[in-house]
């Protein structure tokens, strides 16, 4: 199963809300949709889905040109952010009713609807009606009724959104598992870098109506092919400044530098542009190549097991992310370290030059 | 290969509304606009008149009593029944087995057909032995509203009202229950009075409502006919003669199929504009 | 401006609640002093609201008072209580322009004008509103209306409390952060008494000093965020804060040592249960746990790479144990030995912590 885009572009009036894009989601995968809101995660959905039509462009689905067909015809199923199930059918019913459409017969609706029950711990509320399930629960009947029809292709539109932080945390460990080995195209779009990464598979990274880049989670995370795309992939932002290289070390300002990586030693000197993740500037020095830097302490915020604070040195603002709980005086001035070995570079068009 | 593109079947699932429309509005539309711009003597001989007919109706004093009355007769219901109705609905109880109990009784008068009401209000106004008409008689108040023209429109609005005011009522109590908890809780916590509830956050959230309720109530009473009909005949003398009973008089009494034509088009008319224009001023501050 | 005090603080929406499930908050006794920053923590159906209403004054207790400073206010209609209220959702007066709606509560209680007019403008510095204070309430975005509400909630400086009810669910992801320290800030900057009540711990976490966690009806701990991190009095605590949350495995004693797996474990507390518990366990955050040569036998299922660490999940034997491993260090799937640091793990008996009082 495969799903191709070619040159595909969506236009509304003078508004572009997809640009040409081309895009080739991998056989039976996980993909993942990563971008802010507004930036075309579910337009995207919707001409994969056919209920878009594209303004311009081909859409291919295993070799045929599904281009304008009705969403009817292509055996998609979607799962929305908020909870949309039937009301006043009960959750066997729900998850039945693609089957009904289908025709499929009674004896062969009942043996899959116990089995995707069983799958989503559903099976005890076969019975009740939706309104008598929590939000985990309706999610759940509805991510149900997704697989039980064996579709081609499975879109999911920010499914875990409007979850509590704990179910969430539950389904999104389940979800990769539920869709393995079916043989389906899934594609899950998200704004929240940390579950692209919990999720796996591949992602595209979504900008202002363009994917920028589009590779294996890891790797994109990893290797970000320019500047926007490492900052679409990245909670809290991406910390970047500007530095020179100066033979083996780079300069961030008079009192600051670090020396250049192996890797780097090819580079020429002039100006680049430093991207450093949040969790590699700490207020507790790592191992290896750590630079100190102070900072006037702006913002201190705790996750639960993290702390992230946004720090500001000359008139530039950095953010720091660190495991534990680090409380801090706002206003005070503090020590952070710059892990000078995971910096990544970008040249003079914003391109990778080191990761 | 290409997939089929769109299905072009959907088109006759509409055609059943198309007829319908056709049959039902623009075909007897057609007929009126035929009519008004032609003369008859009868065995189906047709003159063409251009405009002679509306420029007649408009000069014609008889059309400009019947519409002053017609407007007078709104504005005053209108006056009446809106603020009476949104009254009535603050006063009710919002939860509780009261609510459908009243909700009920609101619902009476709608349920009664318009001529039965025009005869109930007949009976029950009559002087002599109508409660109403006896009991004002007997108060010392002169009253009888097939003589006097003050006591025919005292009958015929209090009847309206009477029928009416429970549609506002509904309407705004629907418009009422959709305002969330949050609503009276903040504005308790910011010390706000009951009036101030009342004018900055019932009022705005009934806006929308209460634009329907004014659209129907007028339309609705600017065309109103059997009522009247039935209670007053449209007397005493042509006291209550409103639009609507002028136009049958004009068009089945004497038969002057031309003017009824171009009244019924002016009327139509005077109607779509009013509430075009309500409404889109109603509506400038919501489009944002 | 006064503390805040709940004493024995009970509540059922039943009319005879006989069981223990029939009560919707099951018995507490909280102090807040003037002047902090409170948050009230727990999933849905925790009793959380039903206390903030009980504090509101939407709510009568069922048992118990209400006091703030001296005066009993648990009968007190909401409007007597002098207190501020911002809502999950926005509530403006849409006929208001933003200046009038600010100044509505300073208004309705009678303040002069010319008090009036430096306070909106104050609070609407504070909250970016002061572009927009001419507008009409009506047509702003959703994020502009509950900043409205909540500059509503800030206006009046002599209130008892001013209380928010998951006052972000409709703000954008994008910006949730900036308002999240926004609030803090303004709580220095206010300074009165705040509870914030919310499902997410870092909105909780980031702006209360001192977080109340509730779980069924219960307080479960009262602590600031390192207390709630690093020494949970209660399983629910340890699991329901942190991503992922702290590994509760089952353990025994033999004579007087916890033993799991077969192997004997460290605590930070050498305090005993009394007898009389079902259930005994020792929990261990993921980020407390290593690999080491010697430890206790796991296998290793599933590494789930999350960029700036790696969750690692492992079985011994039944027993789940999530492992998280600092990014650089390398882990495959198969056998491996791990160990528990035993500064950072607690035994609990039936889900609350045995240890000796905090000090």
């Amino acid at each position: 199963m495969t799903l191709e885009f070619k040159q595909v572009e969506k236009r509304a009036g003078a508004e572009t809300h997809i640009y040409p894009t081309d895009l080739k989601l991998e056989d039976g995968g996980f993909n993942i949709l990563l971008g802010t809101t507004l930036s075309g995660k579910t337009t995207m959905l919707h001409l994969m889905a056919g209920l878009d039509r594209p303004t311009s462009g081909q859409v291919w689905f295993n070799g045929k040109n599904v281009t304008g067909a009705p969403v009817q015809k292509r055996n998609v199923s979607m799962v929305h952010q908020q909870f949309i199930n039937y009301p006043n059918f009960n959750v066997f019913e729900n998850i039945a009713s693609p089957l009904r459409i289908q025709r499929t017969p009674a004896a062969e609706i009942n043996k899959r609807v116990a089995s995707v029950a069983e799958l989503l711990n559903l099976a005890p509320l076969l019975k009740r009606s939706p309104h008598e399930l929590s939000g985990g629960q309706q999610q759940r009947t509805a991510l149900a009724r997704a697989l039980v029809k064996d579709a081609d292709l499975v879109l999911l539109d920010e499914p875990l959104a409007n979850l509590d932080f704990k179910l969430r945390e539950e389904l999104r460990d389940e979800l990769p598992k539920l869709f393995e080995n079916r043989g389906c195209t899934v594609v899950y779009a998200t704004s929240e870098p940390n579950e692209a990464l919990l999720l796996g598979g591949h992602t595209a990274t979504l900008h202002e109506g363009q994917v920028t880049q589009f590779g294996r989670t890891e790797e994109i995370y990893r290797r970000p092919k320019d500047l926007r795309s490492a900052q679409v992939f990245a909670d809290p932002p991406m910390n970047t400044a500007p530095v020179a290289k100066r033979g083996d070390t780079f300069v961030l300002n008079e009192t600051v530098n670090w020396p250049t990586m192996e890797r780097q030693r090819t580079l020429s000197d002039s100006a680049y542009t430093v991207g450093i993740r949040p969790h590699h500037i700490t207020p507790v020095a790592g191992r290896g190549h750590a630079v100190p830097v102070e900072g006037e302490v702006l913002i201190t915020e705790f996750s639960g097991s993290e702390s992230v604070i946004h720090f500001r040195i000359g008139e530039r603002t950095w953010v720091s992310q660190s495991q534990g709980i680090h409380p801090f005086e706002i206003g005070s001035r503090a020590q952070f370290f710059i892990d000078a070995a995971n910096c990544i570079y970008f040249g003079p068009d914003n391109e990778l030059v080191s990761a | 290969m290409t997939v089929k593109l769109t299905n072009q079947k959907a088109w006759f699932l509409v055609a059943p509304v198309v007829v319908l429309v056709a049959f039902n509005a623009v075909i007897p539309l057609m007929t009126v606009v035929n009519y008004s711009v032609q003369e008859s003597f009868g065995n189906n001989i047709f003159f063409w008149e251009g405009v002679k007919w509306f420029e007649e109706v408009l000069h014609s004093e008889r059309f400009a009593a019947s519409l002053m009355r017609q407007i007078f007769f709104t504005s005053v219901i209108l006056l009446i029944e809106i603020p009476f109705g949104v009254a009535i609905a603050l006063s009710m109880p919002r939860k509780g087995p009261w609510v459908s109990v009243c909700l009920v009784l609101m619902a009476l008068p709608l349920l009664i057909p318009w001529n039965v009401v025009g005869a109930m209000w007949n009976i029950f106004s009559l002087p002599d032995i109508g409660l109403l008409g006896k009991a004002l008689n007997s108060l010392g108040i002169g009253y009888d509203y097939t003589q006097e023209p003050i006591s025919a429109w005292f009958t015929v609005i209090l009847m309206d009202v009477w029928h009416w005011t429970s549609l506002v009522v509904l309407l705004a109590f629907a418009g009422l229950s959709s305002i969330p908890e949050a609503y009276y809780h903040a504005a308790k916590i910011d010390g706000a009075s009951p009036w101030a509830i009342v004018r900055y956050i019932e009022l705005p959230k009934m806006k929308r409502v209460l634009i329907i309720a004014f659209l129907l109530r007028f339309m609705d009473s600017f065309m109103i006919y059997t009522e009247p009909f039935v209670l007053t005949g449209g007397g005493p003398g042509n006291a209550t003669t409103f639009l609507s009973i002028d136009l049958v008089k004009v068009a089945l009494g004497q038969f002057d199929l031309g003017p009824a034509g171009a009244i019924s088009l002016i009327y139509f008319l005077i109607i779509l504009l009013t509430c075009w224009l309500f409404y889109t001023l109603t509506m400038k501050d919501e489009a944002q | 401006m006064s503390k805040i005090n709940l004493r024995e603080l009970k509540h059922s929406y039943l009319e005879n609640p006989s069981r223990d499930e029939d009560w919707a908050l099951k018995g507490m006794d909280i102090e807040w002093s003037d002047g902090g920053a409170y948050a009230l923590l727990g999933p849905s159906g925790c009793g959380k609201t039903t206390l903030l209403n009980i504090i509101s004054g939407l709510l009568v207790p069922s048992h118990g008072r209400v006091l703030f400073g001296d005066e009993d206010v648990t009968d007190t209609p909401p409007e007597r209580r002098n207190i501020a209220q911002v809502f999950q959702f926005p509530v403006v007066y849409d006929t208001m322009t933003v200046y009038d709606n600010l100044a509505f509560p300073l208004r309705n209680r009678g303040v002069p004008d010319k008090e009036i007019d430096p306070r909106v403008r104050e609070i609407a510095q504070m909250l970016d509103l002061e572009e927009m204070l001419l507008s009409k309430a009506a047509g702003l975005t959703a994020d502009a209306k509950q900043k409205i509400s909540l500059g509503r909630g800030l206006i009046r400086s002599d209130v008892n409390a001013i209380l928010f009810d998951e006052p972000l669910t409709v703000i954008d992801p994008h910006l949730k952060w900036i308002l999240r320290s926004k609030l803090k800030e303004i709580h220095r900057q206010v300074g009165s008494t705040m509870i914030y009540v919310t499902h997410d711990q870092t909105e909780a976490m980031t702006f209360a000093d001192q977080v109340v966690v509730m779980h069924e009806g219960m307080v479960v701990q009262v602590g600031t965020p390192i207390e709630l991190f690093e020494k949970p009095q209660h399983t629910f605590v340890g699991h329901f804060i942190g991503s992922p949350g702290m590994n509760v495995l089952p353990c025994e004693f033999d004579s007087g040592v916890p033993r799991f797996a077969g192997h004997s474990i460290e605590t930070a507390s050498t305090s005993r249960p009394a007898a009389g518990y079902s259930r005994l366990e020792f929990g261990v955050r993921p980020e407390f746990v290593s690999f080491c040569p010697d430890g206790i036998p796991v296998e290793i299922v599933k590494v789930n790479d999350v960029g700036r660490y790696r969750i690692v999940d492992t079985r011994a034997g039944d027993a789940r144990i999530q492992i998280l491993v600092p990014e650089g260090e390398s882990v495959s799937l198969g056998r491996a030995q791990v160990q528990f640091d035993p500064a950072h793990t607690q035994i609990y008996a039936d889900g609350w912590i045995v240890a000796e009082a905090s000090s």
